[in-house]
């Protein structure tokens, strides 16, 4: 029990922004229009991409002689930016249809 | 001083991610939301590479000759991959990329446990603390579970994958589910075993594949859109992991507007989450057998017919479905607007909110063919406008038009919201055949005196009936 609100207290900070986003992110898409779903999907989709970031630390702390670590590292690095820039370039091709039908 | 500048280049990140989705969720500066998250990204992601120290050794990040290979071949693909994808291909493509990032975060969580591996033998147990294994632990289920279905639901979507179901099957998947949980409570107290930590990859994989297995192809947008919000939560626990808030921020940002999302989706389609996860779609047989005997007579309609038939409408207002996108019939249809214009006659779209397989699918395909804005109509002003039409000609749609919908409470579908094409006094239906939809149900309408069937794929048909309107 002890140890649960020591461990509380230490990570405050991060108990307190995980629970203000969750607020956050359902105030913000709270009154998107239906068709606008597909494209803040993959928006969304594009943006926890920055798992990539982990993935970058990963890979720059791995030792040289750390050869599990080197390759697992890497993948995930080519998998986190297929994910960030894949998702944010899909999201970009959707919305310019939605722009060119606005001229 | 540099670590600074990197809290400041995350702090600049987490509050473009925020107004990206912000505007993201409003029509008119979506695009430009989008672009602002990925500025964000982009800072993130190289204050990271350039000016991330380790809080106890102090030392800088090596290997950079790797990330920055890592960078370019995921970077070049994707867009190259993002770039090709057909406008009527979209959706998998969101899957696959999100099962990108789900891998991503169960890597990250194996070779950090490995790390921590190498850490209890040098040291003994007592040098780990139990939180960090926990985090780990989840983001690596998380991960995998993401990865797996996501992965599923992109075979579903491109059509490699067919429904599989089995009697007892949510049971089977309930049990997985709580042997990988157990096993992975027990890795965190006993962190020593760190064979275990494959064990748990292997069933939360298995798990992943039999969760989204059963569930419809139809209802895929929306376990796309879950898996996506799990892999948000995923991210945030490397973000947990490493104290990095951006991570942290980014990925419950995700998770939670993915819930959200998830939730909007199911409700367009008046149905729950637990309706659509436990598969009604899939699982509801009796409701499909009785929908079935309902069968009778239909009739068929002559590409001439249809053409005169539609020349001398006042109003036509045209219903594209899933039959419209994979048939690309995007374009053609567009044609079929012009000339039909040309001849005095008005035309719209009634668009369905979750006509296609993704909501607003329709709306992307449409407007690449460069149909305007105005004439697109949302299902209530659309069906206010049913009564003023001649003809209505449904592409491909099937189950947003069903009146089982409407009048069957045995219907698998009973209560969804639908397009009411019935009001108007003619109604053409285009379909490859017979066979119902993505619901698995007959479709009444197709029995009723006023509809006539247009049988054929849907570009053809629709070049044929541009050839035959441009000479009546």
């Amino acid at each position: 029990m002890n140890s649960i609100l020591e461990w509380i207290s230490i990570n405050q900070q991060i108990i307190y922004i995980v629970i203000l986003m969750i607020f956050v992110g359902i105030e913000v898409i709270g009154r998107v229009p239906s068709v606008l779903h597909t494209p803040l999907m993959s928006g969304a989709n594009a943006i926890h991409g920055v798992v990539i970031i982990g993935a970058i630390i990963v890979m720059g702390k791995a030792e040289t002689s750390n050869y599990l670590a080197l390759i697992l590292g890497f993948l995930a690095v080519i998998l986190g930016t297929l994910n960030v820039v894949g998702g944010f370039v899909v999201t970009d091709r959707m919305l310019e249809m939605f722009k060119s039908k606005k001229k | 001083m540099q670590e600074h500048i990197l809290t400041i280049c995350y702090l600049v990140a987490s509050v473009t991610f925020i107004l990206g989705l912000k505007m993201l969720s409003n029509p008119a500066a979506a695009r430009k939301g989008n672009l602002v998250a990925a500025a964000g990204m982009t800072i993130a992601i190289f204050g990271t590479i350039f000016l991330y120290h380790d809080a106890e050794t102090g030392a800088g990040l090596h290997n950079l000759g790797w990330i920055f290979g890592g960078l370019c071949i995921g970077g070049i693909i994707g867009t190259l991959a993002a770039k090709k994808v057909k406008m009527t291909a979209m959706p998998e493509m969101v899957s696959l990329f999100n099962g990108m990032g789900g891998a991503c975060a169960a890597l990250i969580s194996i070779v950090e446990f490995n790390h921590l591996s190498a850490e209890i033998v040098q040291s003994g147990v007592a040098a780990v603390s139990a939180g960090k294994i926990l985090i780990i632990v989840l983001g690596l289920i998380i991960g995998s579970v993401s990865f797996a279905g996501s992965i599923i639901a992109w075979g579903k979507l491109n059509g490699s994958i067919k429904d599989f179901s089995f009697s007892g099957q949510n049971i089977l998947n309930l049990f997985i589910l709580a042997v990988t949980l157990g096993l992975g409570a027990y890795l965190v107290m006993q962190p020593g075993q760190s064979m275990f930590v494959y064990i748990i990859l292997t069933l939360a994989l298995i798990y992943g594949v039999f969760f989204v297995m059963p569930i419809g192809g139809a209802d895929m947008p929306v376990v796309i859109s879950l898996l996506n919000s799990f892999t948000g939560v995923a991210a945030a626990c490397g973000g947990f992991l490493y104290d990095n808030k951006v991570m942290l921020t980014g990925g419950i940002l995700v998770g939670a507007a993915g819930t959200l999302l998830t939730i909007l989706m199911c409700k367009a389609m008046n149905r729950s989450l637990t309706n659509v996860l436990i598969g009604s779609f899939g699982g509801n047989k009796q409701g499909a057998a009785s929908g079935n005997t309902a069968q009778g007579h239909y009739k068929e309609i002559s590409l001439s017919d249809s053409a005169m038939l539609m020349s001398y409408a006042n109003k036509v207002m045209i219903v594209p479905g899933y039959g419209l996108a994979v048939a690309q019939a995007q374009h053609i249809c567009h044609e079929l607007e012009k000339i039909l214009n040309d001849k005095g006659v008005e035309v719209k779209y009634a668009i369905h909110p979750v006509a296609g397989r993704m909501p607003g699918h329709m709306n992307v395909l449409l407007a690449e063919a460069d149909v305007s804005y105005e004439k697109l109509l949302e299902m209530e002003e659309a069906n206010d406008e049913f009564k003023s039409c001649d003809v209505v000609l449904i592409l491909g749609a099937n189950d947003v038009v069903n009146p089982a919908a409407k009048n069957d409470p045995s219907s698998p579908i009973y209560g969804m919201p639908i397009l009411e094409v019935e009001l108007a006094k003619n109604v053409i239906v285009n379909k490859r055949s017979m066979k119902p939809g993505y619901a698995g149900i007959e479709n009444a309408l197709f029995f009723q005196p006023k509809t006539s069937m247009l049988f054929g794929d849907a570009k053809k048909v629709l070049q044929d009936l541009v050839g035959e309107i441009k000479s009546v």
